[in-house]
């Protein structure tokens, strides 16, 4: 049962790190518009820039 | 006459010499939109950041600090095809955002704590009843009380705040049996962690505030949205003014930024912002938004005009009165005040609920300690048991079971073109059993039509719609837009209050009164609507008549027929004349109607269906509507309503059709029984599960698969409001 003085700890800093980055999305944002977030990832990508034609 | 425009009174700094604006746009939906607006404004130099905000409709800007006009941005989304508003935050919305996101961040740290505490209850759980030693177990209690306990502190604020504030006003609300189940509930767990108990509470209580923080950010979420949803509709009513700032120039500003005393200039086909006077010129002004009257009416020198009013032939220099001078308005606003009073005192069906089950709950645990203690247990084990009654009765389900449903059915009501303006409007809709129509603009569109294209040769009403996209007037606009015309004819020259003429192919061609294009004969000779406004077109010598007037919305007839099939009342209070109204209640088969009606009249009569007990759904959307609007049990406008009335109203409508009045009742008549079933279902469990909590035999392991278990069973009972029928017949 010692297992359990680095896995307890381990769990809770896994939990943790969660919650963090929970926290600073949040912050950042990335709730703000979640209409658009849906239909930015499946936008088209700017079209490639045309190369100018040489003759 | 030089015009600029103003929109210092927007921009405000950014970071490090940007400038910030935000812009409501009309008219974005889709991945493409996004897009094309994000590139187009990127592309013009110097611009930092362009974001559309979908949800919202904004686009966010950034440039470098003095290189760029606002107005470029909106000139630009003009081109793409979008109209664009500069856009001011009110600080009820920037309210109502912070307090969102602190939701949310509560419900982050309850969601990490609940899910960390059952990862230590469950080998407690399956402990008890192996080989757990009883050291294990206690280690395992005080790690849960170390996660539950802060986080139970911070995410608990918003329940702990609300109850502090009802208990020092001496009320009690939802908040007050939910602070002292938690708090009961974690400190009894602390106790018998210390007394090395077999049972703690710590997942149940953090579990509890976790699906109430879920009810309580998606109640904030909505009213968020209907908040930001009246923010841009405050911005697309375009509420500026040119005001003369020297003799011969001209500023586009803000309304907020005009000042009792200021003079502004109306054009032909502009809407007034403002209340004032005019103190030059001579024109017709259209006041149908404030009265309802169709019929123009003649303004010159001393003429009062109030905001909502379209300017119609001539130019109007007009000086601003302060609000209160303004007669019409004050007494529309008195009104509305009064109005308004009568409404807060609804009761949302949320409150009723919490109303009766605080004292309930309470009662009932106190009796079980009490009885416990009677029937010769102790102390302790009566207490215990006492506090699982809470535990168990806390309203996890309760809490979820209205908002959830109204979140789905407020999303489902906006993709049917219904946007909410008010949190409730769901419950009062849903009871509605009489509607009352307002016809100019409600039952018509607010745009004008050409009713007799159809007599005119194609190629000659083509023309004419050429030549009407040089005037501004109301009419031509009508004629160019049924016309389909797109390239102006260059050498047009409008004559004020009379019409358009221009030159091509050595035939002059006029557009205007008749006596300007000389048809007055065809005028008497052909028989026309009396309602309809009556233009003429020349094409050399040729004359022909074409008459413009509102008409009903499309799908109006079909609309009436299914209120009627709903069995609800339905009648037609205008302030227009009595001949207009009486066509209009005919072709819609609408047996009850009143022509000329007062704002006053208007809430005479709501208050007399009132006191019948009818619950009355009122559809208006101009000025004079606004305080029976909020007279109303519950109210409706058209996007293109009068200010006040849109602020006024309960629901705003998009669109030319009239079915999302019919789509809204539909789904909020669902949504309404959801929400009495989400309850039902709520009680349902309680029913099942204070006794059990009663007789003492409940331990974590049961409350928490309990709490769950209801909650995510009104959860899937309310995604069924999603599925509103877009059918109305």
């Amino acid at each position: 049962m010692e297992i359990l003085v680095i896995l307890v700890p381990l769990a809770l800093m896994l939990g943790g790190a969660g919650l963090v980055a929970f926290l600073w999305s949040l912050r950042s944002g990335q709730y703000d518009d979640l209409d658009g977030a849906a239909w930015r990832a499946i936008a088209d990508d700017e079209p490639p820039q045309e190369a100018p034609l040489k003759r | 006459m030089q015009v600029t425009r103003d929109f210092s009174h927007y921009v405000r700094d950014a970071d490090e010499g940007l400038r910030h604006i935000d812009l409501a746009v009309e008219g974005v939906h889709c991945a493409g939109c996004m897009a094309k607006i994000e590139r187009g404004l990127s592309a013009i130099p110097d611009v930092t950041l362009a974001r559309v905000n979908l949800t919202d409709r904004r686009v966010a800007l950034e440039w470098k600090a003095g290189t760029l006009d606002p107005g470029r941005f909106i000139d630009r989304l003009e081109e793409l095809g979008y109209k664009a508003y500069p856009f001011e935050t009110e600080s009820a919305e920037v309210a109502e955002v912070a307090a969102s996101r602190f939701l949310l961040r509560c419900l982050g740290v309850a969601a990490f704590a609940t899910m960390n505490v059952m990862m230590l209850s469950i080998p407690v759980w399956s402990g008890n009843v192996s080989d757990m030693l009883p050291e294990q177990r206690d280690f395992f209690h005080w790690l849960s009380a170390l996660i539950a306990l802060p986080a139970a502190a911070y995410a608990g604020q918003p329940f702990f705040r609300s109850a502090w504030r009802a208990l020092s006003a001496k009320t009690t609300n939802m908040d007050v049996p939910i602070s002292i189940g938690v708090i009961l509930a974690l400190g009894m767990s602390v106790v018998e962690t210390i007394h090395h108990a077999e049972h703690a509470y710590f997942d149940a209580a953090i579990m509890l505030l976790t699906f109430l923080l879920v009810g309580r950010f998606l109640d904030q979420n909505m009213r968020r949205r209907t908040r930001a949803v009246a923010g841009n509709l405050a911005a697309l009513k375009a509420e500026t003014a040119a005001k003369l700032i020297g003799p011969d120039e001209i500023s586009q500003v803000p309304v907020a930024a005009i000042n009792p005393g200021d003079i502004v200039l109306l054009r032909p086909g502009e809407r007034c912002a403002v209340d004032g006077t005019v103190i030059e010129g001579r024109s017709e002004i259209d006041q149908s938004l404030i009265t309802g009257e169709t019929l123009y009416v003649t303004a010159e020198q001393g003429t009062a005009v109030y905001a909502g009013s379209m300017n119609i032939s001539g130019s109007l220099r007009v000086r601003v009165s302060a609000a209160s001078e303004a007669t019409l308005l004050a007494e529309i606003t008195r009104l509305l005040d009064n109005a308004l009073q009568a409404r807060s005192r609804y009761m949302r069906l949320a409150d009723r609920a919490s109303r009766l089950y605080a004292p309930v709950v309470h009662a009932t645990a106190l009796l079980t300690i009490l009885g416990w203690v009677v029937a010769g247990a102790s102390w302790h084990d009566a207490i215990v048991t006492g506090v699982a009654v809470l535990i168990i009765t806390c309203p996890c389900a309760l809490g979820l079971a209205i908002p959830t449903v109204q979140t789905v059915a407020s999303g489902a009501m906006f993709k049917a073109g219904v946007l909410l303006n008010a949190g409730d409007a769901i419950e009062r809709l849903a009871e509605a059993d009489h509607v009352i129509f307002d016809k100019t603009g409600t039952l018509t569109l607010p745009d004008l039509q050409v009713m007799n294209a159809a007599n005119i040769p194609a190629d000659v009403f083509e023309l004419a719609g050429r030549l009407a996209l040089s005037s501004h007037h109301p009419v031509a606009a009508a004629v160019a837009q049924a016309a389909g015309a797109k390239s102006p004819i260059l050498s047009a020259v409008e004559e004020a209050g009379q019409g358009v003429r221009a030159t091509v192919d050595g035939l002059e061609l006029r557009l205007g009164r008749p006596s300007f294009c000389g048809a007055e004969a065809l005028v008497g000779s052909a028989a026309l609507d009396p309602e309809a406004s009556v233009v003429a077109f020349s094409k050399g010598s040729d004359r022909f008549i074409l008459s413009v007037r509102q008409g009903l919305r499309p799908d109006a007839k079909a609309v009436i027929a299914a209120l009627k099939a709903r069995d609800i009342g339905i009648e037609i209070l205008s302030g227009d004349r009595e001949p207009a109204v009486k066509a209009a209640a005919q072709a819609l088969d609408i047996p009850e109607w009143r022509a000329g009606v007062t704002p006053a009249d208007k809430i005479a009569r709501v208050e007399e269906l009132k006191r019948r007990g009818t619950k009355v759904l009122m559809v208006g959307d101009g000025m004079n509507d606004a305080p029976s609007l909020a007279a109303a049990h519950v109210s409706m406008s058209p996007i293109s309503a009068a200010h006040l009335s849109q602020a006024t109203a309960d629901l705003v409508f998009l669109g030319r059709p009239l079915a999302p009045v019919v789509s809204a009742i539909d789904a909020s008549r669902k949504a309404l029984h959801l929400m009495r079933q989400n309850l039902w279902l709520a009680i349902g469990y309680n029913v099942l599960a204070v006794p059990v909590a009663i007789s003492g035999v409940v331990t974590p392991l049961i409350a928490a698969a309990a709490m769950s278990g209801s909650s995510i069973l009104v959860m899937l009972n309310s995604l069924r409001a999603r599925s509103a029928s877009r059918e109305i017949v």
